[in-house]
């Protein structure tokens, strides 16, 4: 088994601001523009660098999303900045009809998706964004697990044509990937190799399954973990070799148990390969205010949680 | 320019009678709005925009259109047609399976002369305001018009961009709406009062004009002044007034043919009243 240690903690969202700012040296089409949210998403940096290339929208996501897409035609390659709920619930149409149908080359970028938004409650913590992206043709649904892998994520989709929903989060979390990393879109990470069962997290939840196989390992548990960062389009070869080795998974995602990873893997399993499933997830309710930690316990999205989901489901193998 | 003028009021009986036709052939439609704007398609594609048959996604170094008012297909499609975007036979398709001309204009089925989809009203402001940053940062001087419905300013989104547009100065756009009165449920000041669209407009800090959209000479005039009044600071906004229904006697003065589709003795009356120019496709 891979020991994976780390010696910081950042939040994805940095990230993100510094692949902006990398993808923007790299290619002069690349612009930015945001919804009134410049210091939350950590644009600054790209902002500075290239003044004439960032589009303040104010709190207008709708007109955002709209612009964005006409900035397509001529060349551009937009990313947009808000908060995850505002990037999707809000503006599901705009996406739909101007972005997604249009097939515009748009980047969706989402920061403080899901529970780990903490304090300002249900209203901001969007567990639904990543259904309502993926059920749109065409679109790419990335979501990355700790500060290098949303870095490579953001460099990666400026030089992927047509339209991604990047979902990335607020908290400081373990920073334990490759800084170097090459991001490929689609493509699963064999995190570790196992027999016993295949846990496939996404987001910060990666770090909860590594933490959970350790301590799995401790109970003679040999778990295999995938990261999928990129639940659409879905490494359905990937799934399907490891549940073929394992017989049976657990899924870990902050987001709604309806319509998110487990819900995509699950799909595949059934016209493949039925296999037993635990899902950590929300189960279908909002959130509420309380600290990131506070509510990925109370929610059920802990390490722990991981782990009782894997004893359960090989209980069905 | 009188030759200019009957040349282009000719153009403009032949896309009323493709209207009325598509509309027919496929029993579906919206016709009202069509015929209402068919002068200004007219002139835009045939005299006003510097643009180029063959399909460029990106457009540059010519003008743009978008149609955010999606539902008055027949009379961009016609006028596309017309214009060399491609073969007016393709016209007899609208509405029907396997056509690329959907009911409202899309780029998904790669339909020469389309740049976004349109139909879910409210947005093409914004795709407008998008496509002339983009020719600013591309240092390309061409021009990007929008045309918009009266009903559809109900829709917030275009309050947004109406904010956005002036206080980031996008002058190389011109902008505007078909105030023809007439919405699904009734006229639009009965359904939801627009209230004084020039004193809105001129409040949100837009370069206003009027003209008669009905009118080929006042069509062409104001246009042209539109075109003169850009990279001065303000985006233009263009109040035109149609009739619905505009060239077919029936069809004029209520908001039934906003989406309802002629029999086939309605087409005969129809096309009575308008010359075939161009010829039928």
């Amino acid at each position: 088994m891979k020991k994976y240690t780390y010696t910081e903690k950042k939040d994805t969202r940095s990230g993100f601001g510094a692949g902006l700012l990398e993808a923007g040296k790299k290619n002069k089409q690349v612009v930015a523009l945001c919804a009134d949210l410049v210091g939350s998403l950590k644009m600054d940096a790209f902002i500075k660098e290239f003044p004439e290339r960032f589009f303040q929208i104010g709190i207008a996501e709708a007109n955002m999303m709209g612009i964005a897409a006409g900035m397509t035609i001529g060349g551009k390659i937009p990313f947009t900045g808000t908060f995850a709920n505002f990037s999707t619930g809000r503006v599901y149409d705009q996406i739909r009809q101007s972005i997604a149908y249009s097939n515009k080359n748009v980047k969706i970028c989402a920061s403080h998706a899901g529970l780990t938004l903490g304090e300002d409650g249900a209203t901001h913590q969007i567990l639904e964004d990543i259904g309502l992206m993926k059920m749109l043709p065409g679109m790419t649904v990335i979501n990355p697990c700790d500060y290098n892998q949303t870095k490579a994520a953001t460099i990666a989709i400026a030089e992927y044509e047509g339209p991604v929903y990047l979902r990335f989060g607020r908290p400081v979390v373990p920073v334990f990937t490759d800084a170097d990393q090459k991001f490929e879109i689609g493509k699963a990470w064999m995190v570790n190799e196992g027999t016993d069962v295949t846990i496939f997290a996404t987001g910060h939840l990666v770090w909860k399954a590594i933490e959970a196989g350790e301590k799995l390992a401790e109970l003679g548990i040999n778990a295999e973990i995938i990261n999928i960062h990129t639940i659409k389009p879905l490494d359905e070869k990937a799934v399907l070799a490891s549940v073929a080795k394992t017989g049976c998974i657990v899924t870990a995602e902050e987001h709604n148990r309806l319509g998110g990873l487990g819900d995509s893997i699950a799909q595949v399993l059934a016209r493949n390969n039925p296999a037993p499933q635990e899902y950590v997830a929300v189960n279908d309710s909002f959130g509420e205010s309380g600290t990131p930690d506070q509510l990925m316990k109370k929610y059920g999205l802990e390490t722990e949680d991981i782990i009782n989901a894997v004893q359960k489901v090989i209980k069905r193998k | 320019m009188n030759s200019d003028i009957d040349k282009l009021q000719q153009i403009a009986s032949q896309v009323r009678r493709d209207i009325v036709r598509m509309v027919h052939g496929c029993q579906s439609g919206h016709p009202g709005g069509s015929l209402g704007c068919a002068d200004f398609f007219v002139a835009l594609y045939f005299h006003i925009m510097k643009h180029k048959t063959e399909f460029n996604m990106n457009g540059t170094n010519e003008d743009l259109f978008f149609l955010s008012n999606g539902h008055i297909s027949p009379v961009w499609y016609s006028v596309l047609a017309r214009s060399g975007y491609f073969e007016v036979s393709e016209l007899a398709t609208f509405r029907k399976l396997n056509s690329r001309l959907q009911g409202h204009p899309t780029t998904h089925e790669h339909l020469p002369g389309i740049r976004i989809a349109s139909g879910s009203l409210g947005q093409g402001m914004s795709v407008a305001i998008g496509a002339a940053l983009s020719k600013k940062l591309n240092g390309d001087d061409s021009l990007v018009f929008s045309l918009h419905g009266d009903g559809e300013l109900q829709e917030g989104q275009i309050w947004e961009a109406a904010l956005y547009a002036p206080y980031n100065k996008v002058d190389n756009l011109i902008s505007t709406i078909d105030v023809n009165g007439q919405q699904i449920d009734g006229s639009t000041e009965n359904v939801l009062s627009l209230g004084n669209l020039r004193a809105k407009w001129e409040a949100f800090n837009w370069d206003v004009l009027e003209m008669n959209g009905n009118d080929m000479n006042d069509v062409v005039r104001v246009l042209e002044l539109a075109r003169s009044k850009t990279g001065k600071g303000k985006p233009i906004m263009i109040l035109m007034q149609t009739m619905m229904g505009n060239g077919v006697d029936f069809m004029m003065h209520s908001h039934k043919w906003h989406g309802a589709a002629p029999n086939d003795e309605q087409l005969a009356s129809a096309l009575s009243q308008l010359e075939e120019t161009l010829g039928d496709y």
